[in-house]
């Protein structure tokens, strides 16, 4: 599983982060959100789809490798 | 299970058919919507779509790749037989399905006493209504808006951003379904804005002549308008289920895991689903946020497939973008009785503030960044669990 964040769409809602804590990060030294962990283990499979359906604009991607 | 139909084709009924491609469904997957465009994002429509900074292909929703379905658009259901298991079309065609996901949403709910066509009068809740309004937001239109929920809140704000005067006429207090105790600051930061606001008085009616002049209020005074929004609630699109034997009450009643009670093999999702929440202590309870149509249609389709599922007990996030600010909430600020501020100033761009219930936590709100509310999001897991 790899994730995918798209700088340009991303607005630094945190909806990610609310939903996958241990995967995403927001800072206020950047505008968006940061990966912490681009190839999560299984474990947190069902956080980080949350993540990603909850994005508001769509910025995160699922590759399922 | 091989044919699942989904009535609605907007976010939930598409996150429902996502995820049963996504769970290893192979069988047909067929989308109703009573829109002719497929599906779209309906966040923006009160902001920047109304205010023309964000165009029709930003509010695209993407699809996965691996949809594969079969889309019936601009076509409304009519009727369900849950007995032969169809799902009647306007038009007269039916649909046979092994499995039913009920994602028709909302309607806007109309004001008695105003007409239902007239220029100058709006709802928002489709692109369409969004295209309509758009066009008449110009230079020096006098707008008035009718509700104070989240749509009234933002349209406001899209118009000051947009240099038009706004009276906003709310029986509730701004944004109080979302602030709670709190909404005084909702007032005082849109009063700031330049925000017309005009909370505890009804609208009768409104004065026209070929087109809309001005709304009537409760305490007889008119506000002169040339464009007027009505915004005031939505009600769950569940007409085409009457007679049924689907469960209706203020929307499609589910048990705790999205099953439609009352019928077999039908789940339900999004704006229109009405299900038991720990929040409430087992309390039926139906959210128009966008994030529970995303979430709840996930959850349902997988329910549908498997036929049983957990209990859905998520901890509702929302977020709404006005007058400068990002709110963001989780939980239910809106039935708190009791709010406090622990960081910022409410009416500010920054602060955190935690509500409760008979002493219990039961949401909390931000704005400026939505890191502080981890900790209270853990903590209502643990409570919802």
């Amino acid at each position: 599983m790899h994730i995918v964040l798209d700088p340009d769409l991303c607005q630094a809602y945190g909806n990610c982060l609310l939903a996958a804590p241990d995967v995403f990060e927001l800072t206020e030294a950047t505008p968006v959100v940061i990966v912490r962990q681009a190839n999560p283990g299984e474990d947190l499979r069902a956080e980080v789809e949350e993540a990603v359906r909850s994005c508001p604009v769509q910025a995160l991607t699922l590759e399922h490798a | 299970m091989r044919e699942v139909v989904v009535v609605g084709a907007s976010l939930a009924g598409l996150r429902a058919a996502e995820t049963l491609r996504r769970q290893g469904f192979d069988g047909t997957v067929t989308l109703v919507g009573d829109e002719a465009h497929p599906p779209y994002d309906r966040p923006p429509l009160s902001k920047g779509f109304a205010g023309g900074t964000v165009g029709r292909e930003q509010i695209h929703l993407r699809q996965s790749a691996e949809l594969s379905a079969t889309w019936l658009l601009g076509r409304r259901a009519v009727g369900l037989d849950t007995g032969r298991r169809e799902v009647r079309l306007d038009g007269g065609e039916t649909l046979g399905y092994d499995g039913l996901v009920v994602a028709t949403g909302a309607t806007p709910r109309r004001l008695p006493g105003l007409p239902e066509h007239l220029p100058g009068l709006h709802l928002l809740r489709t692109v369409d209504d969004a295209l309509a309004l758009r066009d008449e937001l110009r230079p020096g239109a006098r707008v008035v808006i009718v509700g104070g929920g989240f749509i009234g809140a933002e349209l406001a704000s899209t118009c000051r951003d947009l240099g038009l005067p706004v009276t906003v006429v709310t029986p509730l207090p701004l944004m109080v379904s979302a602030l709670g105790p709190l909404s005084s600051a909702a007032a005082k930061r849109a009063r700031r804005h330049g925000v017309d606001l005009i909370e505890g008085i009804a609208v009768t009616g409104v004065d026209a002549d070929e087109r809309v002049r001005g709304v009537r209020l409760a305490d007889g005074g008119v506000i002169p308008a040339d464009v007027v929004v009505v915004a005031v609630g939505v009600v769950p699109a569940t007409d085409w289920l009457a007679g049924s034997g689907v469960e209706l009450e203020n929307g499609v009643v589910c048990d705790e895991t999205l099953a439609v009670r009352g019928v077999d093999d039908v789940v339900a999702a999004g704006d229109v689903a009405r299900w038991p929440h720990p929040a409430l202590g087992g309390g039926l309870l139906r959210l128009e946020h966008w994030t529970n149509a995303a979430e709840q249609a996930a959850a349902a389709a997988g329910r549908l497939l498997r036929g049983s599922g957990p209990r859905f007990a998520p901890v509702p996030s929302f977020w709404s973008d006005q007058f400068g600010v990002r709110l963001q909430g989780i939980g239910l600020p809106g039935l708190a009785d009791e709010a406090t501020v622990v960081d910022g100033d409410a009416s500010g761009e920054h602060f955190v503030a935690e509500y409760r219930r008979g002493g219990e936590l039961i949401g909390a709100l931000c704005a400026g960044t939505v890191k502080p509310l981890l900790p209270y999001r853990r903590q209502l897991v643990g409570a919802f669990a």
